[in-house]
């Protein structure tokens, strides 16, 4: 079932398929991979059955380790030892200061936006770490499968702002991935409980991992599920209870916090043991060799465990809090609380989320398998395996999206909570006679001062009309696509010229950086990158004439002349051709260029035929007003 | 392109005014974006993407315009030709000016309340209430044509934007209030 069958000459693509597709959860502790099998998800085990792959990778000079030997080798190993890389994923050098305390890893500023760890094995960023993790996974995904990915879903916390969202999707393609979307870890979690207890209603995802928190609200109807708001914080976890239990160890055991990194590492490893046995017993015990201070013995209770972890728990609660107002629903409406992510076992979370929900949470799915196995359904349902599936996940963007204006202050353009995809523009003018650019600062979050805020990007827009001051009319339009991602575009409006945009990303590897890490990745696997990239378009092109084929087979006779019907056909075989017999990417990107083009009447066809029948037999005198309240039924 | 010239309520295939069944505004969302959303698109070529992506955004866009009484005025409004940028229109009405002070200096000594849950909490319901009567007096004002009614809902509108902005800062300071207890 290999997903490149290139046809014969003269014989069309199979339209229904099978396309293999993987749901991968990338952690900040764990990830795992998850596919569907005979209707059925499952994670994927490894060759020693087991499903969860730590985060970890270790660089050596001879090659690169990932996962539970890395995780092992990490205390004795730091400095080439990377863990947690999620937390450093579409950060700058500046947020380094308020992560970096507890991260054992030398540092390398450069001239970029990104940060790099110095290893044995050459400086690597974040997103190469991750790009490590996901090659591990798919390799799995295709050993288990018998065949190429036809494309994967990774899932991301709610949470997670523009760049951490960019980064995710550059270490896939680094890896050599396809990604047919990034899904939010909550709404998946929601996916994998919801096709289960095929409940409708109003649900809340308490998502606490190793390194981030979500909470999401959302509305499942007959299988549509509809984020109405959500929350969180990506720098907020069980990494952090951790820290708080190693924080009072070091202190207990007479440790200053510069003890030596392999110490540190010992004494975190401890602090995780110990909170995790707390979820089995009223008490530990605990030992800590000081090396030339000897061992120091101490115990841990629950009650103790609380008193530190309580205020970070707090914090959970006040965003729990603002999401339900966000959403515009009381705590009664809430039909369950479902419980994910690996931190969410510690008693003392489902103690406090209990309380305020007013009910005990749902924890019956594997709160680390929950997310991945969500991701698996829904890449299921992108592959178009399942045609007559009628879910549909409806998710919004977490953070607000604004510009920088006059004194520091944030203009919200885009506010939180807007359902995906969504665009705004918003129109600007020149404040000096002649003026020909403006240059424009993107920024995302929720506070008044852009200082406060996340910087995204800047913008310089060039080639402005010069006119009197005030004169020019710039329209700047953003848009988020459903993977929440954000792009820009820029127009003046009463000369029509379009002015250019510049995209600076504060955060983010440049086109360049990608391009030299794709290189290195390929030398270093021994690929060809025209060969690579070949492949990459015959892809393209397979999913254009199988896309198009199902397409035609549906509702041609309806919706085309036979005369049409003969010019997209002509059309449609030439690409075919053209696949079969070209080895030059270019040529094929072109040919299925032109195919789109003589088709796009088609398809602009086909999407208002399906709008008018999705509107039809509901005739509008029929519906009687009722009311005009705020909420959406 | 996908014909983006129709109105929003057209796009529904609701009949345009003010009044509008929101259940049924919400089941008609989900069907529409059942068809446009570009998850549907996931294994299809980039142009067609781009055309989902498009349509998913504006039926959005139609939605959420639909379902928020305050913006649906709005763009009744704009509909019937009405440009509602501050400039063109004031609002003329001392009452309900001196009445948004009262209510803004109540909210200012809030904080400052030794029983500041329960004051913002009532502050709330009022402005709550308030922002009812303008919909109530919206629903008739839209359902008419003359040019007086339009002014007056034109006024209508103006005050919900008034009250909404209140509303929303007390919301903030709810916000505030728990987060620090």
């Amino acid at each position: 079932m290999a997903l490149l069958q290139i046809a014969e000459p003269g014989q069309s693509a199979a339209p229904h398929q099978h396309r293999l597709a993987a749901g991968i959860d990338l952690g900040t502790t764990n990830s795992l991979v998850a596919t569907v099998r005979s209707g059925l998800a499952e994670t994927l085990p490894d060759e020693q059955g087991r499903h969860i792959l730590p985060s970890v990778v270790r660089y050596c000079a001879t090659g690169v380790e990932v996962g539970e030997a890395a995780r092992r080798a990490a205390a004795a190993d730091p400095l080439n030892t990377v863990s947690s890389a999620k937390r450093l994923i579409g950060r700058g050098t500046a947020d380094l200061k308020s992560l970096g305390r507890e991260l054992p890893y030398e540092f390398v500023m450069i001239d970029s936006a990104v940060p790099r760890i110095r290893t044995i094995a050459g400086d690597v960023t974040p997103v190469e770490v991750s790009a490590e993790i996901l090659r591990v996974l798919a390799q799995r995904a295709q050993e288990t499968l018998g065949g190429e990915l036809s494309g994967v879903v990774i899932t991301v916390p709610a949470y997670f702002d523009d760049a951490q969202r960019q980064a995710t999707r550059d270490a896939a393609r680094l890896a050599g991935l396809h990604v047919f979307r990034l899904l939010n870890e909550p709404t998946a979690a929601a996916v994998a409980y919801g096709l289960d207890h095929a409940a409708d209603g109003v649900h809340a995802i308490y998502d606490l991992g190793g390194g981030t928190f979500d909470i999401s609200v959302l509305r499942l109807h007959k299988g549509v599920f509809e984020v109405m708001a959500t929350g969180g914080d990506s720098a907020l976890g069980g990494d952090d209870f951790d820290a708080a239990v190693a924080g009072w160890l070091l202190a207990e055991a007479d440790l200053g916090s510069d003890a030596d990194r392999g110490t540190l590492r010992h004494v975190l490893d401890q602090a995780r043991a110990a909170k995790e046995r707390l979820a089995q017993q009223e008490t530990v015990g605990l030992e800590i060799d000081r090396r030339d201070a000897g061992l120091w013995r101490g115990t841990l209770t629950r009650k103790q465990l609380a008193d530190l972890v309580d205020p970070l728990i707090r914090k959970t609660i006040n965003t729990c809090r603002r999401v339900l107002r966000d959403a515009g629903v009381t705590i009664d409406e809430i039909e369950d609380i479902v419980m994910v992510g690996g931190s969410t076992r510690a008693l003392r979370v489902r103690e406090k989320v209990s309380e305020f929900f007013g009910q005990a949470p749902l924890v019956d799915i594997d709160p680390d398998r929950v997310v991945a196995i969500g991701a698996a359904i829904q890449a299921d349902v992108l592959a178009g395996n399942n045609p007559d599936d009628e879910m549909l996940l409806l998710d919004v963007n977490p953070l607000s999206l604004g510009i920088e204006t006059m004194g520091g202050l944030t203009e919200r353009i885009l506010p939180r909570n807007t359902a995906l995809p969504a665009a705004r523009a918003q129109e600007f003018t020149t404040f000096k006679d002649g003026q020909t650019a403006m240059s424009i600062h993107v920024v995302q979050g929720e506070r008044e001062l852009v200082a406060d805020c996340r910087s995204l990007a800047r913008f310089t827009l060039r080639d402005i009309p010069p006119m009197v001051a005030g004169a020019a009319r710039i329209r700047v339009t953003f848009s988020v696509d459903a993977d929440g991602l954000l792009r820009v575009e820029a127009s003046e409006l009463g000369s029509g010229v379009l002015a250019r945009v510049e995209v600076k990303p504060s955060y983010g590897l440049t086109d360049g950086e990608i391009t030299g890490m794709l290189k290195a990745s390929i030398e270093r696997a021994r690929e060809d990158i025209d060969a690579r990239r070949l492949v990459e378009e015959q892809v393209e092109a397979q999913r254009v004439i199988e896309a198009l084929s199902a397409a035609l087979a549906c509702d041609a006779d309806e919706l085309l002349s036979a005369q049409e019907r003969a010019v997209i056909d002509q059309a449609l075989q030439a690409l075919i051709a053209t696949v079969d017999a070209s080895q030059n990417a270019a040529e094929v990107e072109t040919a299925v260029k032109r195919l789109e083009s003589e088709c796009e009447f088609y398809v602009e066809r086909r999407m208002n035929s399906g709008i008018r029948k999705a509107m039809a037999g509901q005739r509008v005198d029929e519906i009687t007003p009722r009311d005009d309240g705020q909420e959406a039924g | 392109m996908l014909d983006f010239s129709r109105s929003y309520f057209e796009l529904f295939g609701m009949s345009a005014g003010f009044l509008v069944d929101i259940p049924e505004l919400a089941r008609r969302y989900r069907e529409l974006q059942k068809v446009v959303h570009p998850d549907r698109f996931a294994a299809a070529g980039q142009a067609t993407q781009r055309l989902s992506l498009q349509s998913a955004t504006l039926v959005n866009e139609a939605y959420d315009t639909l379902k928020d009484p305050l913006k649906r005025a709005q763009y009744l409004l704009r509909l019937r030709g009405v440009e509602l940028d501050a400039q063109h229109h004031t609002l003329n009405d001392p009452d309900f000016l001196m009445q948004q002070m009262a209510l803004r200096e109540a909210l200012a000594e809030v904080l400052q309340a030794t029983d500041a849950r329960a004051r913002l909490d009532a502050l709330m319901q009022d402005i709550g209430n308030l922002i009812e009567t303008q919909v109530a007096r919206l629903a008739v004002q839209l359902e008419e044509s003359g040019a007086e009614q339009l002014e007056a809902a034109v006024q209508s509108v103006q005050k919900m934007q008034f009250l909404n902005k209140l509303h929303a800062e007390a919301e903030a300071l709810e916000a505030d209030l728990e987060d620090a207890c």
